[in-house]
């Protein structure tokens, strides 16, 4: 299959393994990838703090770059939500019938990388190999927008080496939430507290999950606390094979080097 | 006073400062929540049709929204065919002086009220007394809230924020009542007695509604304690106010949320008490019956189709008790009588977008969507929200904070417009990152920026960004 990839702005700015990871991923199982360097944003920062005026562009900018993709996939819940959920709205609340047909037709072939697995591509095991202890976060907007359900879980389950260990109250949200992190600072650092509370009682090594965004809050509510926990992308995860992890941690995010570094 | 209104002294993030602090309210808040919420979700389970049901909720509320003039003109009609009275109230000023009139015509000193929230909304407490009519709360929560000079922070549950041991306190305080414990049994005891007589001796009762079945002219309440049965048939005088959006055409279609309300709101199959009446019977109940139909900004949310969903609420608080932000914040944090998520979309549109500081309540969420997955009307609050904060954002004052936050957003909206304008950005930021990169994390950022790491570490732009790595490693598949 033809992947067009979808990597989103944090991705490309603050974790571009992950991107990597993807690609690397995609195409041990057989699939040609495709990035287009016109790509930048999808807009949802701007969509959701309010700023849906300087969103619009942004939609019709998406859907200019990935208008021939045969697929699309991003290392994102958050994204693919917002592309699949909200650019429909956006389209109505613009009044604008051309883009709303362009958009519903788009939302259906962009995934999030672990439903694409599952549901697209049919595969539980990867053939990844990650010996460490994790636990698994499931992403608001993965769980409640997109339904991923276990697919993550499945996912991880087939890898070797890897122990999964749950997660307390796991379908709380982190308190990330884009801009209310930062609008709503007290409120969402009270949210963090207890889900780094969560992570840490799980004894994991490191906690994985799909959206980066979600990883870099909780990442760094760990690392403010010195935990020595680390938070690393699932796509990392699943990249990662035997060859690759000997003797190495490099895969266990940037978070918890620095984490490291501290104590 | 339970009388709140819906006007928020200070914008959320201010208050909620404050309310943070509290530990025990958000130990208590976080014990009852997390209570709750385990039960509804076993009494959710139990029903095969629970997504049907929803679905059947939020199409026959959408239904009756969609020809709400001409419900509400049957309901008019069937109710006086019945022997009630009808009023139309604008606004809470409009709602206040037909109630407070109607209690002092039978010169009414005390009155007794049941159900209360859209008296809350419209500050009806505060009106009476101005006329020297001492409004006495007999829901249990909305007795303890009053007594102890607090406002409700729970739509359903108004003293949840209360511990039994604060309340034991506030009942020997207030009620002189003697209590060796704080078994829930004893402290429901104090109040039934203390409330007992007040039925007895009190003639006009405020209630609120539930529903209202406009072929019949029947209202409805479902209620918990009985309290709402005694205020519904001992008095000589009752006074129903209630919100427009509450009318349902016809009788069966009350059969769905008989199912959903008790479910969503206290998690039990079915609701204590259910109390229905129609007009006035002679020799039997009040003798005079009024409904007060209250707009109070309701038929501006229906003009607007992209909100109008917000009018489907039953008042159930599942909302409230799913929402990790309420959770924290505690329901003052809102500043209304509508708290939560429900609160954060209702309360600055019954105000239409022009109040300063209900306009920061659609920004109090992190957009997780639990609430949405709660609600027994299927009323997708996230999505509102986001419509609501583009609606508010280009008509935000001028103040510093969004003066700088507009400029921030917009230069970052330009530089994605175009790809090369992201790459030099980023190569930007790499260079300017230096000074506050330490130890491989940054752990203090200047501005508004600020509020994230005073508890959060962020991690420091990479040497390379996809795109460049991309060019130098990956390389497309052809």
């Amino acid at each position: 299959m033809k992947i067009d990839l979808f990597i989103t702005c944090l991705n490309d700015a603050l974790f571009p393994q992950t991107g990597l990871a993807m690609a690397r991923l995609l195409r041990r199982l057989g699939h040609q990838v495709r990035f287009n360097e016109a790509q930048t944003c999808c807009g949802q920062m701007h969509f959701n703090t309010g700023y849906q005026r300087e969103a619009l562009p942004l939609i019709r900018k998406f859907v200019n770059d990935f208008r021939n993709a045969e697929v699309i996939v991003a290392p994102s819940g958050s994204c693919v939500a917002f592309v699949r959920d909200l650019y429909p709205k956006a389209a109505e609340w613009a009044g604008d019938d051309d883009l709303l047909r362009e958009v519903t037709e788009l939302g259906k072939r962009t995934y999030e990388l672990s439903e694409f697995l599952i549901k697209v591509l049919k595969v539980e095991d990867v053939g990844a190999y990650y010996p460490h202890r994790v636990t698994y976060h499931p992403t608001c907007h993965a769980a409640r927008l997109l339904r991923v359900g276990d697919a993550p879980l499945r996912l991880l389950k087939n890898v070797r080496g890897l122990t999964l260990v749950e997660l307390p109250a796991s379908e709380q949200c982190c308190g990330f939430g884009g801009t209310f992190s930062v609008k709503n600072p007290e409120t969402s650092t009270a949210m963090l507290a207890d889900k780094v509370q969560s992570v840490m009682s799980t004894g994991a090594e490191c906690c994985t999950a799909g959206d980066n965004s979600c990883l870099m809050h909780i990442g760094g509510g760990l690392s403010r606390l010195q935990s020595g926990v680390g938070v690393v992308h699932l796509a990392e995860i699943l990249a990662s094979t035997e060859s690759m992890s000997a003797g190495s941690s490099e895969t266990i995010g940037a978070m918890q080097v620095s984490a490291e570094a501290l104590l | 006073m339970s009388a709140g209104g819906i006007h928020p002294a200070r914008p959320f993030p201010e208050a909620a400062r404050d309310t943070l602090q509290d530990a025990q309210m958000r130990r208590n808040l976080k014990h009852a929540t997390t209570t709750i919420r385990e039960k509804r979700f076993r009494a959710v389970a139990e029903l095969p049709d629970w997504e049907a049901l929803r679905t059947r909720g939020a199409e026959l509320k959408d239904a009756a929204l969609s020809d709400l003039a001409e419900q509400l003109l049957t309901l008019e009609t069937a109710v006086k065919r019945r022997g009630g009275q009808v009023h139309w109230a604008r606004d809470a000023a409009e709602a206040c002086r037909i109630v407070t009139d109607l209690a002092a015509s039978h010169g009414a000193r005390e009155i007794i009220k049941v159900k209360s929230i859209t008296s809350d909304e419209i500050e009806l407490n505060a009106a009476l007394e101005k006329r020297g009519i001492q409004a006495i709360e007999t829901d249990l929560a909305e007795l303890i809230v009053q007594l102890a000079g607090d406002t409700p922070s729970h739509i359903l549950v108004p003293a949840i924020h209360k511990n039994r041991a604060e309340i034991r306190d506030l009942f020997r305080r207030k009620l002189g009542a003697e209590l060796l414990t704080d078994e829930p049994k004893v402290l429901a005891e104090a109040a039934r007695l203390y409330l007992r007589e007040k039925f007895l001796s009190t003639k006009v009762a405020v209630s609120g509604a539930n529903f209202a079945i406009a072929e019949s002219g029947t209202v409805c309440i479902v209620e918990s304690e009985g309290n709402g049965r005694m205020c519904l048939t001992l008095p000589d005088v009752l006074i129903s106010v209630m919100g427009i959006e509450k009318v349902l055409p016809q009788w069966a279609d009350i059969a769905p949320f008989m199912q959903l309300l008790p479910r969503s709101s206290t998690a039990e199959r079915m609701n204590p008490y259910t109390s229905f009446w129609s007009g006035v019977t002679p020799g039997d109940g009040p003798q005079e019956f009024h409904l007060v139909l209250l707009d109070n900004g309701r038929t501006d949310v229906l003009a607007d189709e992209a909100a109008r969903q917000t009018l489907r609420c039953i008042r159930c608080s599942a909302c409230l008790n799913v929402c990790p932000v309420y959770e924290r914040a505690g329901g003052h944090a809102y500043g209304s009588v509508y708290p939560g998520p429900i609160g954060a979309i209702l309360t600055p549109q019954l105000l239409q977008l022009e109040d300063e500081n209900a306009n920061t309540l659609p920004w109090a969420s992190s957009l997780c969507g639990a609430c949405y997955d709660a609600c027994p009307v299927k009323i997708n609050i996230p999505e509102i929200l986001i419509y609501l904060r583009g609606q508010i954002t280009p008509h935000k004052s001028h103040n510093l904070e969004n003066t700088v936050e507009s400029i921030a957003m917009k230069t970052a909206a330009w530089i994605f417009n175009e790809p090369f304008r992201f790459e030099g950005a980023l190569k930007l930021a790499r260079t300017g990152q230096g000074p506050l990169v330490q130890h491989g994390a940054i752990h203090a950022l200047p501005g508004l920026l600020g509020g994230w790491t005073s508890s959060r570490n962020l991690p420091p732009f990479p040497a390379k960004s996809f795109r460049e790595l991309w060019r130098e490693e990956g390389q497309n598949d052809e």
